[in-house]
């Protein structure tokens, strides 16, 4: 309900519409969906995960485990949205989930009732026969239960974005501690990133009210802002939650920009990706709930979350609010309460004594303190209607029953350590305060081997004002200082305090607490997981923290145990009989709370996702309405089919045309390597298998490239430009991998020869004009001489065509007459299209890669990928023609005199025919008798390239098989698509012009 | 995200700026070795918990391959150097022993 | 040991379940086992439990540093497959696979084999064609595989957007028997069988170092005491070298990082495990909800269990291509697990230069699938000296050249 008061945060001038449900409802400017939906008395947001129980709100920030609804529809549609950090616009939906038929009535309460049959890990114990229904018939009943949202229905529209910044220290938080940190650190001269995940500054203070250097904490906080953003080496960000800190001073923070203005322009959210020096985290405290029977019930929430809805947005949960403690913080929400006009019928306080300042005060308002007492249980089903009192160190024999409709509760507060620990830092258990703080003697460790984080105020607990702001500045100045920036910030500013006493750790209320109400003390809401089912996990031995964890669930929900952690590790300890600190946490992990993943992916979407790499003529191509295939990072025309040509009809016209008239090939995607020096040769000859050093200029030469390990890597043709300078081609997945791997041996091992290696593939548009018309072609263009004998046959030479500066090899991957041309980029387009127009009047048609694949598979060529798979030696594939038998060491050598490589039975390459003239499968085994030890059948060998050759009319095909040239002439069966067998004969690879006489003419 | 000095550029770089390339100071065994010899170069590899070398190469940058002492349990940078090498620079070894007392190069750590 | 059925919950929630005892038992080390397994992972102790149920040797200890079952099995995407292409891989995890289908009752403890069926995407002429040669080899292997249209890899998945611009599916390797897990029950169900067995299974019990004479394994020395034993398995993954090099020998193993993440549960929107390897990317959805997404390795040495972030940005960014509806689901946890990589990136299951130790490790990025598979052939080769299924995976392989590489079919190395 809304108060007469107002809150600090809220405009009451600005009314703000809103649904929940399709109910149409009002708020205001400045709140947040939670405040609003509690200022129209909407308390029951949602359902638990397990038991479908009613869910109210439990927190007013990040550690909300209940509230989280649907927003938007359609493209804007989010699942799980938490409800506290959602700030309330004009026209926002939200819908409740996890229910069915509707919120209000839930069938699904029923496993409410079924709860004793359902404890921690049920599942791991049942549902085991018959063995087909945990898929056909568990599995789905349970899947249907769990998962919370819906998934969106379509892909998102907005944009994200990311922004990459180095500083010398991020500050995340802006609390008073933070503040101070930046201040500190800005005034020293740092560069510094301040970052809040609210949308408001000051953090407990400006609600708490303490005051600092003589003035309330909100001028202290509005001043020192007005300071930071007058500093250029200071910025600040607001809606920007620190969500990871990794190594090396690496951490990200999301900021929401849009999500509260969806009307605004711009992306809607931002990832920053921070390399800082040091990170100061003033992340603050979070309160723990306590652990009473029915503690789950709508309208019961945390003590200072209840404090900031009437302080911030000016609402409150109920008319009548008794607050349970058991230390002296909460006491402030009683006076607040009070100060707002409600009704506190009583503070129940689990300690023996509450003698406090803050005590005090309340029993002044006339409030009465009821000690060592706790509450039995609540009263109530979808909305509290009064507490069982009873005596803290008892039973739960109930004392009194009073009448109310909210209970504040407060079991002390844990400092937000998420962000320390990400990386690694250490905690320690700090008895007096009962929470586990940061252990400044272990933090994480940066590259320089120093912590690089340093955790301040609430974070390192410090829960008072003084020490909190005097850490933040303190560290600021320090971090500023690692970073070399020395110049003085002042002294640090002076908070006031009001003295509390200690808490009494309050781990099960009351403490002496029979199973009955165990069973109903919840530790995780959104879980279902209650103090029974951890006393459980430790009986029955699943004593590590993460065992319990894992058994139970607890902490596993999307909250990630912000609430439940510490009171189910209290739990769990206590059922151990062990020091908590010896059980130790969880690992905490990014995010802090869940991030996006669309933040994640910022802009790389749609084009952006992988940008294609195009050649000078893919445009052509595009226009022409070619297939295209992916190759590495480019995309290559697969073929042109032309009418209503099927992609296979066209591939056989592209073949036929080239073999009977002329084809023309973009080229260019294959690697252009420069190799250059006076030990060039001297280093390929250790890079390729075969002879490159004695090369002569002006000759072209196919050569193999080896790993280290003997197998094939890469092949192409090298051609020798001048003395000292060699051109090497690669494949068009090779260049940058082939440059890597010289670079490496060039650096690396070879580092006193004198070599230089260039990357020139995108200098360069290359083009294979090939077939019998070719040179035709070229010489009605006109240009340099180009006969046989002018530039024979595996030479190549530089000069112009059609007014062009080409340099021209004659090379062929199809058994062609062949011309590849190459021209400076930039020319490329002007080049093909002249090619294309003047090749008109010889039938020239351009083919793509599968027609070039079917060219080379013909004459018995063999493709790197194909014939090649990572697992064969040149020696396999009878390429022993290519390995030089002069040279004492190529890379590869030693390794292919390995006892497996030298096996007489590993499989080689012939070619295949199949007996009924259909085309092998891709992929196909050949199959041998009987089975191995593994019960496997034996295999003879495999299918490495298969086509339909249109220039023989029947399928060809290359393989690997056991002794294969051996063999020649010989039957054997081979696997077919979706099952049998199909005889293939094994010949000759070199199906077409086996004496290459087309080639060289 | 590892954040490693270049020596080439004299700068800090972001890992998604290099290329990692395993363990550095290798000795290459080529024809006439053992087998041993041979599998030993290729595969074994001393994976410490503790301190490391390997090799980088600033792909997206100098283009240059360096070298790197690191710990591979907390993932401190002892300190980068020159691929142009066989084993570490008296520098990085003595950077190494003030924070690893009684380490000493060429043996398991 | 009280069997676990739906009739043993009832009667406990009549008694406020007081009758569950512990899962397995808390053991003080015994001065000599005649098998000491280090690692209680899942392959540990399968290994462990197969040793007893298939070879009656059940004075057993199994070692753990930390809790069992803390290591890559409660950190991995819990993925079960046996499509591999090289016969001793098929073999050895469809051994697991098969094992899987039948663990729960084996056991008496739900592991929730889940065979949802799992489908590895071709986005490329190179791809469709590894997939297609692994269709051949599987039917060959007893692995039962098929290749899909993009129409049927829609219809088994509607969220996917099979005509992405950059890498439209062509088609998927599916293999309908595969599916998920979940990773602790496995763990968890080994761990309580071996304890009902009279297996030790000690938790904080970290290998110091292990004892040998004239070449012959004695023992260990331990956190808590020194042990001996007659045979020494090492079974613990990332720490493989670092255990190896306490008993003298190296590995051809390097550790690195290898990163997971789940968004925050939704209600059921894909019953499939699917893959993407020309944009690196995997996820399946989780019986609670959560999309589970596997990450790449890092490149570098590491043993923190922490990766590095722009991998997990690589692999967001393809399922956002590949299921643009998740981009508004959120990233609820992402974390890291070590995990040890060999030469050829297939495991070794091996006897070792030093007699009477055993190895087990290298399973990379995808040894959960295989626990059961590795288990019983680790306990076999433990026992009789040879199993079929670990006999092409010795460390030896190496020596000789005898790799067995997967990566050959289109990549896949998860």
């Amino acid at each position: 309900m809304r108060l007469r008061t107002n809150g600090r945060l809220v405009a009451k001038n600005r009314p703000v519409h809103f649904t929940f449900n399709g109910k149409r409802l009002q708020g205001y400017s400045g709140d947040t969906l939670a405040s609003a939906l509690l200022a129209n008395d909407q308390l029951l947001v949602g359902r638990s995960f397990k038991y479908h129980r009613p869910r109210g709100l439990v927190a007013a920030g990040a550690e909300e485990p209940n509230a989280l609804v649907e927003l938007g529809r359609g493209d804007r549609q989010e699942p799980n949205a938490r409800v506290t950090q959602v700030e309330l616009f004009d026209g926002l939906a939200a819908r409740s989930q996890n229910h069915w038929p509707s919120l209000e009535f839930d069938v699904g309460v029923i496993n409410a009732k079924l709860s004793r049959f359902l404890p921690a890990g049920f599942y791991y114990k049942t549902f085991m026969q018959p063995q087909a229904f945990w898929k056909h018939v568990y599995e789905p009943i349970i899947r249907a239960s769990a998962g919370l949202g819906r998934a969106p229905e379509t892909g998102d529209d907005h944009t994200y974005e990311h922004f990459n910044v180095t500083v010398d220290v991020l500050v995340v938080g802006g609390g008073i501690a933070g503040l101070a940190a930046a201040l500190a650190a800005g005034r020293a001269g740092a560069r510094v990133l301040l970052v809040e995940q609210t949308s408001g500054w000051g953090g407990r203070a400006v609600v708490d009210r303490p005051s600092i250097e003589g003035i309330s904490a909100q001028d202290w906080v509005n001043a020192t802002l007005a300071e930071l953003d007058a500093m250029p080496n200071v910025d600040v960000r607001l809606r920007c939650q620190g969500a990871g800190v990794f190594d090396h001073g690496y951490a990200l923070a999301h900021e929401r920009l849009t999500d509260h203005a969806p009307k605004q322009g711009g992306p809607r959210q931002r990832l920053w990706r921070i390399r800082a020096g040091r990170i100061v985290t003033a992340t603050g405290a979070i309160e723990r709930p306590l652990s009473f029977a029915y503690n789950d019930v709508p309208g019961v929430l945390l003590a200072a979350a209840l404090r900031d809805y009437v302080v911030n947005f000016g609402v409150a949960v109920g008319e009548r609010t008794v607050i349970v403690t058991n230390n002296d913080d909460a006491y402030r929400t009683a006076i607040a309460l009070h100060d707002a006009g409600l009704d506190v019928p009583a503070v129940i306080d689990a300690r023996t004594s509450a003698k406090g300042e803050l005590p005090e005060q309340v029993r002044a308002l006339g409030i009465k303190v009821l000690t060592n007492s706790g509450i039995a249980s609540v009263d109530g089903g979808k909305r509290v209607t009064g507490v069982q009192v009873c005596a803290q160190d008892g039973e739960g024999t109930v004392t009194e029953t009073i009448p109310c409709d909210c209970v504040a509760m407060s079991g002390g507060w844990s400092p937000v350590v998420h962000l320390w620990s990400h990386c690694g830092g250490k905690l320690v258990w700090d008895e007096p305060h009962a929470f586990f703080r940061p252990d400044a003697d272990r933090p994480p460790l940066g590259a320089d081997g120093e912590g690089f984080v340093i955790a301040v105020g609430t974070a390192n607990g410090h829960l008072f004002t003084a020490e909190a702001i005097a850490d933040g500045f303190s560290a600021g100045r320090k971090a500023a200082k690692v970073a070399g920036h020395t110049r003085k910030p002042g002294q640090a500013p002076m908070g006031d305090d009001v003295a509390e006493d200690a808490l009494t750790p309050v781990w099960i209320m009351p403490a002496q607490a029979p199973y009955k109400l165990r069973s109903k003390m919840w530790l995780d809401y959104q879980n279902d997981v209650k103090v029974s089912d951890v006393q459980l996990a430790a009986q029955e031995g699943f004593q590590s923290v993460e065992h319990a964890k894992r058994y139970t669930t607890l902490g596993m929900a999307t909250d990630q145990g912000k609430l439940s952690n510490i009171n189910g590790l209290a739990v769990l300890s206590n059922a151990l009989g062990e020091a908590i600190p010896r059980v130790g946490t969880t690992t905490f992990r990014p995010p802090y709370t869940p991030l996006p993943l669309a933040a994640i992916t910022g802009v790389a979407r749609d084009e952006l996702f992988q940008p294609i790499r195009k050649t000078p003529v893919h445009a052509w191509h595009d226009a022409q309405g070619a297939e295209f295939e992916p190759v590495g990072q480019w995309r290559r025309p697969y073929a042109y089919p032309r009418g209503d040509e099927t992609a296979h009809d066209a591939v056989t016209r592209e073949v036929v045309n080239t073999r009977e008239n002329v084809g023309l090939l973009d080229a260019s995607t294959l690697g252009k390597l420069i190799v250059k020096g006076p030990d060039a040769g001297k280093f390929l000859d250790m890079m390729y298998t075969n002879m490159m050093s004695n090369l002569a200029v002006g000759k072209c030469r196919y050569g193999l490239m080896c790993s280290e390990n003997g197998f094939l890597m890469d092949d192409g043709v090298v051609a020798r430009m001048d003395d000292d300078t060699w051109l090497c081609h690669t494949t068009t997945g090779g260049a940058d991998r082939i440059l890597a791997h010289m670079e490496d041996w060039l650096q690396c091992e070879w580092w006193d020869w004198q070599v230089y290696v260039a990357n020139v593939t995108e200098q360069y548009a290359q083009f294979a004009v090939v077939g019998p018309k070719a040179r035709q072609l070229l010489q009605a263009i006109g240009g340099m001489a180009l006969t046989k004998d002018d530039l024979p046959f595996m030479q190549w030479a530089s000069g112009q065509i059609g007014g062009f500066d080409v340099r021209v090899f004659r090379i062929s991957f199809s058994g062609e007459l062949s011309y590849e041309i190459a021209v400076a980029a930039g020319q490329g387009a002007a080049f093909w299209d002249m090619l294309v127009k003047q090749g008109e009047a010889f039938g020239l048609m351009p083919y793509g890669t599968e027609a070039l694949h079917v060219l080379r598979a013909e004459k018995g060529f063999i493709m790197i990928g194909d014939e090649t798979d990572g697992t064969v030696i040149p020696q396999d594939l009878n390429l022993n023609w290519a390995i030089s038998k002069k040279k004492d060491d190529f890379l590869g050598k030693r390794g292919q005199l390995r006892s497996h490589m030298v096996d007489p039975d590993r499989w080689k390459l012939v070619g295949l025919e199949t007996v009924d003239g259909s085309v092998l499968a891709d992929g196909a085994y050949a199959v041998a008798e009987g089975v191995n030890a593994n019960g496997q059948r034996n295999t003879q060998g495999r299918v490495t390239s298969t086509y339909y050759s249109p220039t023989l009319k029947k399928g060809i095909a290359m393989g690997l098989v056991k002794h294969g040239p051996t063999r020649m002439g010989e039957v054997i069966a081979f696997t077919k698509e979706g099952g049998g067998f199909v005889d293939a004969r094994i010949v000759d690879p070199v199906f077409y012009d086996k004496d290459g006489e087309k080639q060289n003419v | 995200m590892l954040i490693l000095h270049c020596p080439h550029c004299d700068r800090m770089v972001d890992e998604t700026d290099l290329h990692a390339g395993g363990e550095a100071h290798v000795k290459r065994f080529g024809p006439g070795s053992e087998a041993e010899e041979f599998e030993n170069y290729l595969f074994m590899r001393e994976n410490p918990k503790g301190v490391h070398f390997e090799r980088w190469r600033h792909v997206y940058g100098c283009g240059k391959w360096f070298l790197a002492a690191r710990n591979t349990a907390t993932l401190e940078v002892y300190g980068t150097y020159s691929a142009q090498t066989t084993e570490p620079p008296q520098a990085i070894r003595d950077a190494i022993s003030a924070k690893q007392p009684g380490w000493s190069w060429g043996t398991f750590q | 040991m009280k069997r676990y059925s739906a009739f043993a919950i009832a009667r406990e929630a009549f008694r406020q379940h007081s009758g569950w005892t512990r899962a397995w038992g808390q053991a003080e080390p015994k001065p000599r086992y005649d098998v000491i397994i280090v690692g209680a992972g899942g392959h540990g102790l399968a290994t462990a439990y197969y040793l007893g149920k298939n070879f009656g040797i059940t004075n057993v200890a199994v070692l753990e540093k930390g809790w069992l079952g803390g290591g890559n099995t409660g950190r991995n995407t819990t993925i079960i497959r046996s499509n591999y292409l090289q016969d001793p891989s098929a073999a050895i995890y469809e051994k697991a696979r098969s094992l899987y289908e039948g663990l729960s009752q084996d056991l008496n403890y739900n592991v929730m084999f889940s065979p949802r069926g799992v489908m590895m995407l071709a986005q490329t002429q190179h791809e469709i064609r590894g997939y297609q040669r692994t269709v051949h080899a599987n039917n060959l292997q007893g692995v039962t595989t098929e290749w899909i249209s993009p129409a049927r890899v829609k219809e088994l998945c509607p969220i996917m957007n099979i005509d992405g611009p950059r890498y439209p599916v062509l088609g998927a390797l599916w293999q309908a028997r595969g599916g998920t897990a979940r990773h602790d029950a496995v763990a968890w169900g080994y761990a309580r069988a071996c304890a009902d067995m009279g297996m030790d299974i000690i938790q904080q019990c970290e290998v110091t170092g292990v004892t040998t004479e004239a070449g012959k394994v004695t023992g260990v020395n331990t956190t808590r005491g020194d042990i001996k034993c007659g045979k020494l398995g090492m079974v613990v993954a990332g720490h493989a070298s670092v255990l190896a090099q306490k008993a003298g020998f190296q590995l051809p193993i390097e550790s690195v990082a290898l990163q997971a993440l789940v968004s925050e549960p939704i209600k059921p929107c894909m019953d499939v495990v699917v893959m993407a390897n020309t944009v690196h990317g995997y996820m399946s959805q989780s019986d609670k909800g959560e999309m589970v997404i596997g990450g790449g390795t890092d490149g570098y040495n590491n043993y923190t269990q922490r990766g590095s972030f722009h991998h997990i940005e690589e692999t967001v960014r393809a399922l956002v291509e590949t299921f643009p509806i998740v981009g508004r689901l959120k990233m609820l946890r992402q974390w890291g697990g070590i995990v040890d990589v060999t030469g050829d990136r297939s495991p070794i299951l091996s006897k070792t230069p030093v007699e009477g130790i055993f190895v087990n490790c290298g399973w990379g990025t995808g040894g959960f699938k295989a626990i059961p598979g590795s288990g019983w052939a680790m306990a076999e080769l433990m026992a009789k000296g040879a199993s079929p299924l670990t006999e092409e995976f010795s460390m030896n392989r190496f020596r000789h050249g005898k790799f067995i590489d997967e990566s050959v079919a289109a990549g896949v190395a998860h």
